[in-house]
């Protein structure tokens, strides 16, 4: 018996993204869909970042994923329309962000406090990151930098 | 609506996909190199950037080719005379203010052509478009405030600003010529007409130099023959042997 849609999602709500491990790739939003067709299991992965080296990854790690759960065929779909937005980032995901010490995206273009010591007093020290969806900001009451989620 | 051809459009894909492959090796060049770490990483996540929108461009031009040719091979295993980019994104990095300049000219051209893109007739360069669009909205962000901040700045980093624009202001038409692929793909509804696109430019471009306290050069004269491949810079075969290398030396390696 095929597992049903709604186990699927579940799964795949245990895979890690590569970069950000706290979060999975259900809650960056990037599986914008899981189909029967026949025998196969197609799941549409939609980029964040054009260039993002970590999209290889994560269709691999997807892939196997379900292979270890028994679903022999998985093909993966690239789809960039519509485009990955921030706004498809989920609740929880967001949260487990904070956790981590990385302020969530805000349409505002910035984070309203600092992730650690929840200071409103921050500022940015560069609009790009350590991977391509995170800006550098730094508290200035506790003095430590942080990363930020860029909204898009 | 007008017809294109195949040959026309396989031709404009090129040319989206060469600006951003040529220039995303450009800025690629300063990894590990910019002025300080946090430059470091922006110019190396642009250039990302540029690549991963070259891999769409270039792969949707091998489809529309049809000859089989995937994104790599079109990037890696062409010649110079088949590279279809602008000359100003093969013009060298120069200094630091130099390669921002060159980033923000090219940026306010990308900005305003994405935009008009993602509106296209063609659904899958609508779509790449409204990819692209929100990165580059990023690019000219930070490009911007750099050559207002470097240009606005001291007497030293003022003067580099202003010669790296007298340098590189003579490039900015080339962007706006157009021939009879341009013609095409605008008459097809594909892409947009580039004299509307100057408007947009001057209007983004134009006070951002002005508050940068830079002068724009005097006369229209352009250098031409990058997107057309008639004659490209001598710089663009230099930037192919660093980038095409390891494919010329082991054709199909991969890792």
């Amino acid at each position: 018996m095929k597992p049903a849609e709604a186990q699927i999602w579940d799964w795949l709500d245990a895979v890690p993204d590569p970069e950000i491990p706290v979060i999975s790739v259900v809650d960056l939003g990037i599986v914008r869909g899981v189909a029967w067709d026949g025998d196969t299991l197609e799941v549409a992965v939609t980029p964040t970042y054009s260039g993002c080296p970590a999209t290889g990854v994560i269709s691999m790690d997807i892939e196997t994923a379900l292979h270890d759960r028994g679903i022999k065929d998985v093909r993966i779909k690239t789809q960039i329309s519509p485009p990955w937005t921030t706004d498809w980032l989920s609740d929880k995901g967001r949260a487990k962000l904070v956790d981590y010490g990385i302020a969530p995206p805000r349409a505002a273009g910035g984070p309203d406090c600092c992730p650690r010591c929840k200071s409103t007093h921050v500022t940015r020290i560069s609009q790009f990151g350590s991977t391509p969806c995170k800006a550098q900001w730094r508290c200035e009451e506790c003095l430590e930098p942080f990363d930020y989620f860029k909204c898009i | 609506m007008a017809d294109v051809t195949q040959e026309q459009l396989f031709e404009y894909l090129c040319r989206m996909g060469d600006n951003t492959l040529v220039l995303g090796h450009r800025v690629s060049e300063w990894c590990g190199h910019a002025p300080v770490l946090e430059e470091d990483i922006a110019l190396a996540n642009t250039a990302l950037d540029l690549i991963g929108q070259t891999q769409m461009w270039l792969g949707l031009a091998g489809e529309v080719e049809g000859k089989g040719r995937t994104a790599d091979d079109i990037a890696m295993l062409r010649d110079v005379w088949d590279f279809r980019n602008v000359l100003l994104v093969e013009q060298p990095n120069g200094d630091f203010g130099q390669t921002m300049l060159r980033q923000f000219l090219f940026d306010a051209w990308h900005l305003a052509m994405l935009q008009e893109l993602s509106k296209s007739s063609h659904e899958q360069i609508a779509a790449i478009a409204a990819k692209a669009v929100k990165e580059v909205q990023y690019h000219v962000e930070r490009s911007g405030e750099t050559v207002i901040g470097l240009g606005d700045g001291t007497s030293e980093s003022h003067k580099r600003m202003q010669d790296a624009l007298n340098l590189l202001w003579p490039y900015v038409g080339e962007m706006f010529v157009s021939d009879a692929v341009d013609d095409a793909v605008a008459g097809a509804g594909i892409a947009p007409d580039l004299a509307d696109l100057r408007a947009q430019f001057d209007a983004m471009v134009k006070p951002i130099l002005g508050e940068a306290t830079l002068i724009i050069p005097e006369g229209g004269f352009a250098h031409k023959g990058g997107k057309t491949g008639f004659q490209h810079s001598e710089h663009l075969g230099h930037l192919l042997t660093q980038m095409q290398w390891l494919q010329r030396a082991y054709p199909g390696a991969s890792w």
